[in-house]
């Protein structure tokens, strides 16, 4: 690896532009970092752990930033599939749209879609936060387990299928809820979490009270005998 | 998991150079599908009543000699050779040329046919590939390309897409169909003609099938939503232009990038990252059960 200013997919590749980045010393006082020329290449930042800053400058591929711990990234255009998956803390800040499961498995830290998100958008989420400021596709919140997903736009088909106990919070409208997903009452300590999640995108077009909440309806947890049938 | 492409240049001064962005578009999905490869090119011809047969000459069978017979039948043949395929010009109906060809040279199979398209698919490497058919040189209006990982049949040419079972007709197809055997029978009894035990083949001739019994594309598409069973991203080519169609699963992916200059169709972005001003273009990924259509 060269000079920090090659972080240029031009001039180095994939391997080696991740593994400068993955190693990293606390004791680094450089902490910003810029990617250019991505071209949609997948896996990049992935398996960041240091607090460090990184710009990317274009589009990407697969998986970018996953497993990601503390690092912030940005990207400055649009994300492959998985974008986040499985990340444990830090910051992803997409500025244009992600593809399908954005955020799938992510335990910790925040997601930021400018843009839309495509199916699956949160598929067994487990404690992350994601925001989305335009819509999500079908099957968003698979499965998912904790954390928050918060939509301004709208929801595709069966949103919160087989949904844990992550919270949805939905500006617009879905398309249909799937299995045992339901609209839950609005609380007050809702409403701050809400206000929050804006804050942290920097959405001033939404407030809180234009938001519905979904969530796990709790029937699935337990087996039925009368659901036998279904087996 | 295989790569597929699709180019549609709206920009006429573009034409010459669709040969050299396709194959970067292929080249790109190498990673996708390393086994093999295929590309159609769509280039109208000025003169209207001219056919243009795309033939592969693999399994040992001679150009030289399929060149000496065929001319003795149809008098007004014109031969481009390209590595082991060849294309024939002539204004011999598909009627009579396509029943001669193939009860008279067994070995020699005929991937295309039309006014408009010219095919080559080949078993190995993508990029060596485009490379041996020289798709830098190619011009036209529109293309669509594929990159082959083999799963629903054997690792050959006759498994290789574009699948082209109809006149300027052919399609890609990254994804698997379950029910292409029952469906292949059916189609079989309706008088169509399988090369292999492909299942995009016998998607291709399903959609082939309701073209000819006059549905529009936009019809044929929503019907494969009902009687195809399995995954898919489609590119459809016509001598017009193509249509994108996902299963609504929506697992197989794709990405448009569309601009006043082009429409770019790909399984990955990667693909179109080395297109003129792609970074700027509108880029979205086509819904599920939606369908898609530039040039028809």
């Amino acid at each position: 690896m060269g000079k920090l200013e090659d972080l240029d997919f031009k001039k180095n590749n994939l391997r080696k532009i991740n593994n400068f980045l993955q190693n990293i010393s606390y004791k680094n006082n450089k902490r910003n970092f810029v990617i250019k020329n991505p071209n949609g290449e997948h896996a990049v930042c992935a398996g960041l752990k240091e607090d460090i800053s990184v710009n990317i400058k274009g589009h990407v591929g697969y998986y970018c930033g996953g497993m990601n711990q503390k690092a912030n990234i940005t990207i400055d255009g649009n994300a492959g599939t998985g974008v986040g998956e499985n990340m444990m803390s830090g910051s992803i800040h997409i500025k244009g749209n992600a593809s399908q499961s954005a955020g799938a498995t992510a335990h910790g830290g925040t997601i930021i879609i400018d843009g839309d998100a495509s199916s699956r958008c949160g598929i067994s989420m487990k404690g992350v936060s994601i925001i989305v400021k335009g819509s999500v596709g079908h099957m968003s919140a698979f499965m998912a387990q904790s954390g928050t997903l918060l939509i301004c736009g709208n929801a595709g088909d069966a949103l919160g299928d087989s949904i844990y106990e992550t919270v949805i919070y939905l500006a617009g409208k879905p398309k249909s809820l799937g299995v045992d997903c339901e609209e839950k009452i609005m609380t007050k300590k809702d409403l701050i979490k809400i206000e929050n999640l804006l804050k942290k995108g920097n959405i001033k077009k939404f407030k809180s009270k234009n938001f519905k909440k979904y969530g796990s309806a709790r029937k699935l947890y337990n087996f039925k005998i009368d659901n036998l049938s279904e087996y | 998991m295989c790569g597929i492409v699709g180019l549609y240049l709206k920009n006429k001064k573009l034409h010459s150079k669709l040969g050299r962005y396709l194959s970067g578009m292929i080249d790109n999905m190498s990673s996708r599908g390393p086994d093999s490869a295929g590309f159609a090119i769509y280039n109208n011809l000025k003169s209207k009543n001219i056919f243009k047969y795309s033939l592969s000459f693999t399994n040992n069978s001679s150009i030289k000699s399929f060149e000496k017979e065929a001319i003795k039948y149809f008098k007004d043949l014109k031969f481009i050779n390209i590595s082991d395929h060849t294309i024939v010009f002539s204004t011999a109906l598909p009627s009579k040329f396509i029943p001669y060809l193939r009860s008279n040279f067994k070995n020699i199979s005929i991937v295309g046919y039309g006014k408009s398209i010219e095919i080559f698919k080949q078993v190995g490497n993508p990029k060596k590939i485009v490379k041996k058919f020289k798709l830098d040189n190619f011009s036209g209006s529109h293309g669509i390309g594929h990159t082959r990982m083999a799963t629903e049949s054997a690792i050959t040419i006759e498994g290789s897409h574009p699948y082209s079972t109809g006149e300027d007709e052919c399609l890609v197809h990254n994804g698997s169909l379950s029910n292409h055997n029952n469906l292949r029978r059916r189609l079989i009894k309706k008088g169509k003609i399988f090369n292999s035990f492909n299942d995009t083949e016998v998607a291709a001739g399903y959609i082939s099938q309701k073209l000819s019994e006059n549905k529009s594309i936009k019809k044929t598409l929503t019907s494969c939503l009902k009687d195809l069973d399995g995954f898919y991203t489609f590119i459809l080519g016509t001598n017009k232009g193509f249509a994108v169609l996902r299963d609504e699963i929506a697992c197989k992916p794709a990405v448009i990038a569309e601009n006043k200059d082009y429409v770019a169709v790909a399984s990955e972005f990667q693909a179109m990252a080395h297109l003129p001003n792609v970074n700027k273009a509108n880029i979205y990924e086509p819904e599920p059960g939606v369908i898609y259509k530039w040039g028809n």
